[in-house]
């Protein structure tokens, strides 16, 4: 508050619109800033060389691992090879990964955002390149700072041109999952690529290199709705970045604070100096409590340690903790720390029987699938004999990687004869590999067998070979 | 604010904000500057707008409006798209125009073209009385079962499509049934009510049994079998229905019946040559023959 803190004018020559205040965070060393290191590493190169993982499919199908295949509206992932009949699936991982979120939050707050969000990931690997070609925080706002020179134009075309490398290369890496990789970047060098997978790269080069290297912390505090949402999603048991209050104040300088202590005096272990403050990536002041610009990403955490340790203080003046805490202590009253409470019991509950119940709906999925689609103009026909005939569209689906050849039956009506168009009396109909047979049919009620109005029938599907069957209910209607 | 005062500014205690000077009640407004770059963005949509006005049509005049540079229309875009799909079309439909119909019905592709020909051009100019799903209703025979007056292989199809029946063409399929009441007079109320019940018991329908079934026969047989054959089993040649069928295109209640005999009937289906192309009629005629009734 003490920059906005200045003399009062009139608010009608405040700006109407604000200049961005750069942020530019200072390099640290420690725990937290390792842990960000592995996951970033981890993220990136899972998210980079996963299109690249081969997987055999047999001669038919693409053998590679994690493949979108658009044109067959297919999804492999290892030995998950999903159809669009198994979009639960998607919509179970979507419901999985919002729980996942929720435990998160009420765990540790906003854990996703500090270590694990795209944006988050992709701007720590633009800070680090611009690190090491324009220096640490001090040398950066010098070169800002500094008048167009020979030296600064090669250190910032140089860390422009790493940016777009980086940008071009994320872009790259997603069209490969829609496609056989390999084959597409030999495409993609030759321009013989479709225009789509061109397209894409463009945007996306654009989009990381606008939101990692310029936008940064202002998608963060403009642009995501998550930490609106998240606020909502963290209670007072859950721990945060946290600045010990009740540890650090009143701050002081080292030397103060010291003399003040020898002299038996109140004296807080913060010694105002700031490091908390130029090591944030999103350059809020921890100490203001937590906020909305916090991404929780700890590494104020770090920074403060080393001050601690070198002046032989305790560290962990700022570590992840909750406020309820931090008033107890200043009570006298001993920490409390309820990992294990209602809410997260409940999230973690959840989680555990949306994944569970993602298992057993992959498991027990079959690889034959029927479906039945009554006529519905009209609904019966009345013939000639005297017996009644229904329409139906039956689609047989076939999910096995070989050809395979089925026998239909009707259950439930007595005295029906079966008839599929096009195809002989009793034939097998042979289905391709990884491919599904519409095909019409068209079902006889004798005369004077007088079925309901409303009769539910059995569609049944045989694999002649293996036995493997499938089933679909519908309805005869009659007069 | 009454007195249109210059609102006065200050700085806000609990936010360290400024506010604006306007107050509403106690209630100021902070001023909480958009950043920067979002007027960037504006001041592009506006650089971009006016590259717009310039290349598309933008501005209403008077009578007229700005043309652009590209002289884009919407109207030609759509017109040019649907000749594409139409010379594409063509094509394919060159080879469904020459081959024979059951070299079309025996090719998927062509099959699949006719249909989709066929289903499109059936909504537009059958539907209207042979219902949406071809059922038919009284008096306009239902395209979806095995009863066909005039024959149900793909070639009667396309010719009672394309001539139709009592229509004004020359090929016309034509058949007469007598007014054996009122107008021709050939027979009396109490033969009619007979026969009708002769005919009735042949389906299988309810009849009265009060009345002679063996007089029915004879009245039958001198009136009715030159058309409907000695068995009543009808006759495609001229279009007589089969009477000992299960379906009844006027009706099969006994009023109903006697109404036919006593008036006969006149029902008009037009000749399609005058307002189809001849691609179309075929398409039509598998169509109607792939409902599952076809012979």
């Amino acid at each position: 508050m003490s920059s906005s803190q200045a003399t009062p004018t009139s608010g009608l020559d405040a700006p109407l619109y604000e200049a961005r205040k750069k942020v530019q965070p200072a390099a640290v060393q420690g725990r937290l800033r390792s842990i960000k290191w592995i996951v970033l590493v981890v993220t990136l190169g899972v998210y980079y060389l996963l299109p690249f993982v081969r997987w055999d499919r047999g001669p038919h199908e693409p053998s590679q691992a994690v493949l979108v295949e658009l044109a067959k509206s297919r999804f492999y992932f290892f030995f998950i090879e999903l159809w669009p009949q198994d979009i639960y699936v998607f919509a179970g991982l979507l419901i999985l990964a919002a729980f996942t979120l929720f435990l998160m939050n009420a765990v540790a707050g906003r854990v996703w955002c500090g270590y694990l969000c795209p944006q988050t990931v992709w701007t720590d690997l633009f800070l680090a390149v611009e690190r090491l070609i324009e220096g640490d925080r001090r040398d950066r706002i010098k070169l800002d700072a500094a008048p167009w020179s020979a030296e600064k134009v090669v250190r910032r075309a140089t860390k422009h041109v790493l940016w777009l490398a980086i940008a071009w290369w994320t872009g790259g890496a997603w069209v490969l999952y829609f496609a056989d990789a390999p084959t597409l970047i030999l495409d993609l060098a030759t321009f013989q690529a479709p225009l789509a997978a061109y397209a894409s790269i463009g945007v996306l080069t654009f989009t990381t290199y606008a939101l990692a290297g310029w936008m940064r912390e202002q998608v963060c505090t403009f642009m995501c709705p998550w930490p609106r949402i998240q606020g909502a999603l963290t209670d007072k048991h859950s721990l945060a970045v946290t600045y010990r209050y009740d540890r650090g104040e009143p701050r002081g300088s080292a030397k103060k604070n010291s003399a003040l202590r020898a002299a038996g005096e109140l004296a807080g272990d913060c010694v105002d100096c700031n490091q908390c403050v130029v090591v944030c990536p999103t350059g809020v002041d921890i100490r203001e409590g937590l906020q909305l610009g916090c991404i929780q990403c700890g590494l104020c955490i770090d920074a403060c340690d080393n001050v601690m340790s070198k002046l032989r203080r305790p560290t962990a003046l700022i570590g992840y903790d909750t406020d309820e805490n931090c008033q107890r202590r200043s009570e006298g009253l001993a920490p409390q720390y309820r990992i294990v409470r209602a809410r997260t019991i409940l999230y973690g509950l959840l989680v555990l029987g949306v994944g569970l119940g993602i298992l057993a709906a992959l498991s027990m999925r079959s690889f034959t699938g029927l479906s039945a689609l009554h006529d519905r103009n009209p609904l019966h026909v009345q013939l000639s004999d005297g017996s009644i005939r229904n329409g139906y569209t039956l689609r047989i689906l076939n999910k096995r990687s070989y050809a395979r050849r089925f026998r239909i039956s009707v259950e439930g009506l007595s005295g029906a004869r079966l008839e599929i168009v096009g195809v002989t009396d009793g034939d097998a109909i042979p289905v391709e590999s990884d491919d599904t047979k519409e095909l019409r049919a068209l079902l006889f009620s004798p005369r004077g067998a007088r079925p309901e109005k409303s009769q539910p029938i059995l569609f049944r599907i045989v694999d002649v070979a293996s036995g493997e069957s499938a089933s679909a209910h519908d309805f005869f209607r009659a007069p | 604010m009454l007195d249109a005062a210059k609102p006065v500014a200050r700085i806000d205690e609990a936010t360290g904000r400024h506010t604006t000077g306007h107050e509403w009640d106690g209630i100021e407004e902070l001023n909480n500057p958009l950043p920067r770059w979002w007027l960037y963005i504006l001041y592009a949509t506006i650089v971009w707008s006016i590259g717009y006005w310039i290349v598309y049509p933008a501005w209403p005049l008077v009578s007229d409006y700005t043309r652009g540079v590209f002289g884009f229309s919407q109207r030609a875009a759509i017109i040019e798209e649907m000749q594409t799909v139409r010379s594409q079309r063509d094509a394919q439909a060159q080879g469904l125009a020459k081959a024979s119909l059951e070299e079309v019905r025996n090719n998927p592709d062509m099959l699949k073209l006719a249909l989709a020909i066929g289903k499109a051009a059936f909504g537009d100019n059958c539907a209207s009385c042979h219902g949406a799903g071809a059922t038919g209703q009284i008096g306009y025979p239902n395209l979806q079962d095995d009863d066909w007056l005039w024959g149900g292989t793909l070639a009667d199809i396309e010719r009672t499509i394309r001539y139709g029946v009592r229509s004004s063409h020359s090929e016309t399929r034509l058949s007469e049934m007598p007014a054996f009441g009122g107008r021709d007079g050939l027979l009396k109320r109490t033969e009619i009510e007979t026969v009708a019940n002769y005919v009735l018991s042949l389906s299988g329908k309810a009849f009265d049994p009060k009345l002679d079934l063996a007089d029915g026969a004879k009245i039958y047989a001198q009136s009715c079998a030159s058309c409907h054959g000695e068995k009543a089993k009808g006759n495609r040649e001229v279009g007589a229905p089969d009477l000992t069928d299960a379906i009844w295109l006027y009706g099969s209640k006994p009023e109903q019946v006697i109404a036919t005999i006593v008036g006969g009937r006149k029902s008009v289906m037009p000749a399609w040559e005058e307002r189809l192309d001849a691609t179309t009629i075929r398409s039509l005629a598998l169509y109607i023959h792939s409902l599952g009734g076809g012979k």
